[in-house]
């Protein structure tokens, strides 16, 4: 090039027109519009239930989250002991749906043979489509009486241990069938059952992409499969492992009908599992929500509230904890 | 057990395997010799690999080079059992580490794959460990246990060995994943030698690393040679001049298994070799 006209040249950058052709302009419009949509009826929901909750929140004050009696007609409205109950029954469901998950995530993923592969797969997904009122059936019908035997051996063998003290004489002539029935326990059972499809399938999923090559680096050093699967898989899923568990808490922590009819209602701040009676958030918005007068609706909403903000922290929670791993990219949380 | 050239039944490589004819090396300290003797492969029913014989001698590297697409590959993972991770693999014929049947019936494959270690083409670090506890993987994979001096004293030796030690002795606590690439490689390779293996497989081990790491790889393979069996499979011809004593040509000619067209000593099969299609190759002819 001539150096003159070179020298004319501004060394700035210059504008780029990107050019792009109308149906992605258009594609690209629409899609944006409805995740708007969706984050804007995200908000919807949450500012409606804060507006909603300010009234019982400035009526109650701090007594709201201390005072464990929903006694509307004595004017003492609390949720302490449902809150307890809410997170006593997800913690049951998670204990127990945990190790049952990983187990199974496991056993799918490393070790079930190809044919089986597709048929355990589809079952556990099965395990989610099942309607919760049929957990709860189930739970109620079938599971509460076996429950009773290992409520009363956990009771009398380590009722030593707070959570499983039950107010009655674990050695009695005659037992107290009754104090064992519609336990938070046998609610987070049947929750479990709930939780364990959906951590199941977040873990299946992350298991199955351990990269292949490092898997064959632990096979070529002289590694067991149990060993490639502590050096690579677990390592690897451990962001799956925990944001499976922590999504499976959030439905444990929300589920509603068969809590409402396996747990038998009870208002004591109280820790022991196995004992009758206990609740939780969701239940007790279901079953006082038909008959309940303004304020108290207010206050139900409240609840509510407060349920969504627990909720939020832990899928935030969780979020984070995948974000931060390897495999977090792979996971849908 | 028989190292004469096969010669029952059609072969769809019409000169017969040739072994190597350094059978009365004397081993070197450490290596192994190890031989594979009419070795078959298939995936399914897709035949891969016909009556593969090749010897690979202590104290000497032997390249595996030919077309993609050959067959060297899957020999390859057949010498230390990685074929049979593939569900659909099957196989033939024998591989002896020092005269025993590594397919054997009492032969245990967590114990073969220790003894007869791999390098990967791309390198593969555990990258949440440590470069020390990738160094280390090996033994806590296996269950063995050592004291914490032993451990110090395993990363530095097999480290050293790899000859990447100057270069990471004062950042063992980082991440294995941070290394440039040459560096993964190498770290690997301490990891493959740390279990202390006699036979050591390459597939191709620098295919994805500059010029510049692939001359140190090399220099670290010809310093490891006089300690353990390297088998090493490239497509780089200059590298398989460069590295390696005995060299066999595989190829797989149209719709039929590979096989070994020709083998020998690098020397000769680069200079003086017997077959045409050989010759062809190496001269960067087809292929």
């Amino acid at each position: 090039m001539d150096v003159s006209v070179s020298d004319l040249v501004l060394d700035e950058p210059r504008e780029i027109h990107p050019g792009t052709p109308k149906v992605d302009r258009i594609f690209h419009g629409s899609v944006r519009f409805v995740a708007f949509v969706v984050m804007v009826i995200f908000g919807a929901i949450r500012l409606f239930l804060g507006a909603k909750s300010v009234s019982t929140f400035h009526l109650y004050g701090v007594r709201f989250l201390t005072e464990s009696d929903w006694e509307p007609s004595l004017n003492r409205i609390g949720i302490s002991a449902t809150l307890l109950g809410t997170v006593l029954v997800a913690l049951t469901a998670l204990i127990i749906a945990f190790p049952l998950a990983l187990a199974t995530a496991l056993y799918i993923s490393e070790y079930a043979p190809a044919r089986l592969k597709a048929t355990l797969v589809s079952l556990v997904d099965m395990m989610a489509a099942v309607p919760s009122i049929i957990y709860a059936a189930w739970g109620f019908f079938l599971l509460m009486p076996h429950t009773i035997g290992v409520s009363h051996w956990l009771h009398e063998y380590l009722g030593f241990i707070p959570i499983f003290r039950v107010d009655t004489d674990p050695n009695a002539a005659v037992l107290a069938q009754a104090r064992y029935t519609g336990s938070m326990f046998i609610a987070g059972i049947v929750v479990s059952m709930m939780v364990l499809p959906i951590a199941c399938a977040v873990m299946r999923g992350v298991f199955a992409q351990a990269p292949p090559g490092e898997r064959e680096a632990a096979y070529a050093l002289g590694g067991t499969r149990w060993g490639m699967i502590r050096t690579v898989v677990l390592p690897f899923g451990r962001g799956g492992i925990i944001g499976g568990t922590m999504l499976g808490l959030g439905r444990a922590l929300g589920e509603t009908v068969a809590v409402a009819i396996i747990l038998s209602a009870a208002f004591d701040f109280k820790f022991r599992i196995l004992e009758n009676g206990g609740n939780t958030i969701s239940k007790l918005i279901a079953e006082r929500f038909g008959d309940a007068t303004t304020v108290q609706l207010a206050a139900l909403l409240a609840a509510g509230f407060v349920l969504f903000v627990m909720t939020l922290l832990v899928n935030t929670l969780a979020a984070i904890m995948i974000s931060r791993s390897r495999s977090g990219a792979a996971t849908e949380a | 057990m028989s190292l004469s050239p096969y010669d029952d039944g059609p072969s769809a490589i019409d000169v017969a395997p040739i072994v190597i004819d350094a059978v009365d090396v004397a081993p070197a300290k450490g290596g192994a010799r190890l031989d594979a003797v009419n070795v078959s492969a298939w995936f399914g029913s897709n035949k891969v690999l016909e009556r593969v014989s090749l010897s690979m001698i202590p104290g000497t590297v032997t390249a595996l080079i030919g077309p993609s697409g050959c067959g060297k590959s899957t020999f390859l993972r057949i010498l230390n059992r990685m074929h049979e991770m593939v569900p659909s693999a099957k196989l033939a014929g024998e591989v002896l580490l020092n005269d025993e049947d590594i397919y054997g019936a009492n032969q245990r494959v967590t114990e073969t794959r220790k003894r007869i270690g791999m390098v990967f083409q791309k390198p593969n670090p555990f990258p949440t460990m440590s470069i020390a506890e990738n160094v280390l993987a090996g033994l806590k994979l296996t269950g063995r246990k050592e004291r914490r001096a032993e451990r110090e004293e395993l990363v530095e030796r097999s480290l050293l060995r790899a000859g990447v030690w100057n270069e990471v002795k004062d950042r063992l606590d980082e991440a294995g994943g941070a290394l440039s690439g040459g560096q993964q490689q190498r770290l690997c390779i301490a990891r493959a030698l740390a279990v202390d293996p006699d036979v050591l497989l390459m597939d191709e081990p620098c295919s994805a690393l500059d010029p510049t790491s692939t001359g140190r790889i090399e220099e670290t393979i010809a310093d490891l040679m006089s300690e353990v069996t390297i088998v090493i499979v490239t497509h780089n011809m200059q590298q398989a001049a460069r590295v390696s004593q005995h060299c066999a040509f595989f190829l797989a000619e149209s719709g039929t298994p590979g096989g070994i067209v020709e083998s020998g000593s690098t020397e000769k099969i680069f200079e003086d070799p017997d077959d045409l299609r050989t010759k062809d190759y190496v001269h960067g002819r087809f292929g």
